[in-house]
């Protein structure tokens, strides 16, 4: 019997208000692969990331952790099953320092106290991972680039340790070097057996680093590939529309996977 | 990046390098100098990032008592500013619960009214009913944290802004201090009670005043010298030596003088003891707790900071209760100054001063910026304005127009420095 996905939703449906965002969701994250999520502008693709991390819940359909059916309804949730997640507004508070938001919600402490040495320490540790000029640790996040504050909201996403994560266009702001940077770790973590999800308009990148896409059209599903075998512009066409959603072919092609 | 790096820099090279062949300058006077230059090339960078820190507002302070003492030479006397030291306490008690309530970008309306309703708890319950003074001590400040928990709570739930919550408090609250208070009107305090000894207490032996500040400068600098030494140890950038010595010095100097003062006069107020325990212990509370982190990240982001896994509800209401807790304690001792309770107790201009201290003392009103420090300079300006006008024998309408002056001053100050930081982020 084939391992469970890290990660699987079945039939996932979000609305705000009156619009449905979603509908019908189906998507797997295997430990040790790069997931592509592609769609055009407003497809929908960022709301699913915040359901996946407990920001927006999920009205409908079921999520399951290593084959077992979880709930996940507050980032608590998410975090605790070990999916971490970088937001495409990078969800960073600008006035406090890059320790500061690194460390949000679980602070290092010593004797009760903040030990704010211990936290730069594995700041500085981490950001020297990712990138080569690392900025001023103790300068409010606000006062940094925005390629600067991309790097921050990456590495805050793998302080914990984390199984799943979810980049929401990670590379949005970063340069071409940071850019081969943040890629490169995500190879590296993908070989070390998390599984990733990762929303990019880049198809350079998604072809170089993806094993799978799944493409949102409309907040429906509209195609899975698999990125070494289907050709660019099959993935394109899925998700400018010339392709319909056909959604029982996609099962048994899911299924086949 | 550069100005990232260029600033690592600086910390690192605090340590000392190969003495140089050239400069024939003795060692202290280059460490010295190294220690200026530290200072200087820090404070230039946080100016740049919009930071301008205390400064503007020391320099402000230091107008008004200039301008003063030219005006009446008894203003920087110590009986005066002695007096000084105790005026601003009530005030500034209510003023450092109002900076909580700024730093999660959110205001509160309702401490003058709360900081009534306990002096009338007191009054009534003391005098009135022959409760012992400090059980009705207890339930008096009780009553202003329930009083803040309550509108916390219903802010967090409701997501309405703090100050619709709290202006229907401050209706509310000032409603059940007339009705407490009957028709009795003013009740007077024991003159020798407990309350009133809060603020008409001295510790007339110098050594009290002296030994706070010696306390309060070695503090500072023992735990300024063991984080250094841990970061050395760590390898890490830190402050030099001479860093330590200079901004503790600074301090020390500060601390001794107003010692020395205060010891020309009566010795050491109790109140103004008090006063500066409590800043002190909440600047800790909020710079160096997780309690803390959480309320300067909710003034930052509060959608972030509920991304983070928060308690945006928990974190709303406990800040809403610092502030009802505070406003209650210092109106016990503004009850204390005048050792009597009436229906006008926490009325007037009291809030608005509160507020104003904050903000002048450099608490932002965009949240997520200030510490409780700000309360006690922001309070000494808006004291020192009203003492110096008192013995000036200028008119209340001119005292209310600079201190409005100062406060707006304060709010574009604070408006620029958020602007600069921004455009700082963007650059
Ligand atoms: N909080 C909200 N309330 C109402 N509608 C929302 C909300 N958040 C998102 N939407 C709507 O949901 C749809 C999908 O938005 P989403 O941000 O998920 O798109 P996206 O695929 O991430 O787009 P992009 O590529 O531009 O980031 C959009 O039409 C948007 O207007
Ligand atoms: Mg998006």
């Amino acid at each position: 019997m084939p391992t469970p996905p890290l990660l699987a939703l079945h039939g996932v449906c979000k609305r705000f208000g009156v619009v449905e965002v979603l509908t019908d969701i189906e998507l797997e994250i295997h430990a040790g692969q790069v997931v592509a999520l592609l769609g055009d502008n407003g497809a929908g693709k960022s709301t699913l990331v915040k359901v996946i991390s407990g920001v927006a819940p999920a009205d409908k359909g079921a999520i399951e952790w290593e084959g077992r059916t979880v709930q996940i309804r507050r980032p608590h949730d998410a975090r605790d099953l070990g999916i971490a997640t970088v937001y495409q507004d990078l969800a960073l508070c600008g006035n406090l320092d890059v320790v500061g938001n690194l460390f949000l919600g679980r602070e290092i402490r010593r004797f009760g106290f903040l030990d704010e040495m211990e936290m730069e320490r594995r700041t500085r540790h981490l950001l020297e991972r990712l990138t080569r000029g690392i900025p001023d640790l103790r300068a409010p996040v606000v006062s940094l680039s925005s390629g600067q504050r991309q790097t921050v909201a990456i590495a805050r996403s793998l302080l914990g340790d984390p199984r799943v994560l979810l980049l929401d266009e990670p590379t949005a702001a970063l340069g071409f070097e940071q850019t081969s940077e943040v890629l490169d770790l995500v190879d590296r973590l993908r070989d070390r057996g998390l599984g990733v999800l990762l929303i990019s308009h880049n198809m350079g990148d998604i072809k170089a680093l993806a094993d799978r896409a799944a493409v949102l059209r409309l907040g429906r599903n509209n195609g899975f590939f698999d990125v070494n075998t289907a050709s660019q512009e099959q993935i394109i066409s899925s998700v400018t529309g010339a392709t319909e959603n056909v959604p029982r072919r996609m099962a048994s092609q899911e299924a086949g996977w | 990046m550069v100005k990232g790096m260029h600033n690592m820099a600086d910390k690192t090279q605090a340590e000392p390098t190969a003495p140089d062949a050239e400069t024939r300058q003795p060692h202290r006077g280059r460490a010295v100098a190294r220690a200026v230059e530290d200072g200087v090339t820090h404070f230039r960078h946080r100016l740049s990032a919009g930071e301008l820190g205390s400064l503007p507002v020391v320099l402000v302070l230091a107008a008004v008592w200039i301008i003063f003492q030219s005006l009446n030479e008894n203003f920087l006397s110590p009986r005066n500013l002695s007096n000084l030291s105790v005026d601003i306490v009530g005030t500034g008690l209510i003023a450092v619960g109002i900076v909580f309530v700024l730093l999660i970008g959110e205001l509160d309306l309702s401490v003058g009214s709360i900081s009534g309703l306990a002096a009338a708890v007191f009054a009534v319950l003391n005098v009135n009913n022959g409760v012992p003074e400090w059980l009705a001590l207890i339930i008096a400040v009780l009553a202003g944290t329930a009083a803040g928990t309550v509108q916390g709570y219903s802010c967090a739930k409701t997501r309405v802004p703090a100050f619709v919550v709290t202006l229907a408090g401050l209706l509310t609250w000032n409603g059940i201090m007339l009705y407490i208070l009957g028709t009795s009107g003013t009740v007077n305090l024991d003159e020798n009670g407990l309350v009133a000894k809060l603020t008409s207490y001295y510790f007339t032996n110098d050594g009290a005043a002296y030994g706070l500040a010696a306390v309060g400068a070695g503090t500072v600098f023992l735990v300024s010298y063991q984080d250094m030494r841990r970061r050395e140890a760590a390898g890490m950038p830190h402050r030099s030596l001479q860093g330590i010595a200079v901004r503790t010095g600074v301090l020390a100097v500060i601390a001794f003088v107003t010692a020395f003062v205060l010891n020309r006069f009566q010795g050491l107020p109790l109140a103004l003891l008090i006063f500066l325990v409590v800043v002190a212990g909440l600047d800790i509370v909020l710079r160096r707790t997780h309690y803390g982190r959480q309320v300067y990240a909710l003034g930052g982001s509060v959608e972030a900071a509920r991304r983070a896994s928060l308690s945006v509800t928990r974190v709303q209401t406990a800040v809403l209760a610092v502030s009802g807790t505070m406003a209650a304690v210092g109106g016990l001792f503004l009850a204390s100054r005048i050792t009597s309770v009436s229906q006008g107790s926490g009325s007037g201009v009291l809030l608005l001063n509160a507020i104003a201290a904050a903000v002048i003392g450099g608490t932002s009103l965009f949240g997520g910026r200030g510490t409780t420090w700000s309360a006690v300079l922001g309070i000494l300006i808006i004291q020192s304005i009203a003492s110096g006008m008192a013995i000036t024998d200028t008119p209340t309408a001119v005292q209310f127009i600079i201190t409005g002056g100062v406060l707006f001053a304060a709010v574009l100050i604070d408006s620029l420095s958020r602007r600069s930081q921004e455009a700082h982020g963007r650059a």
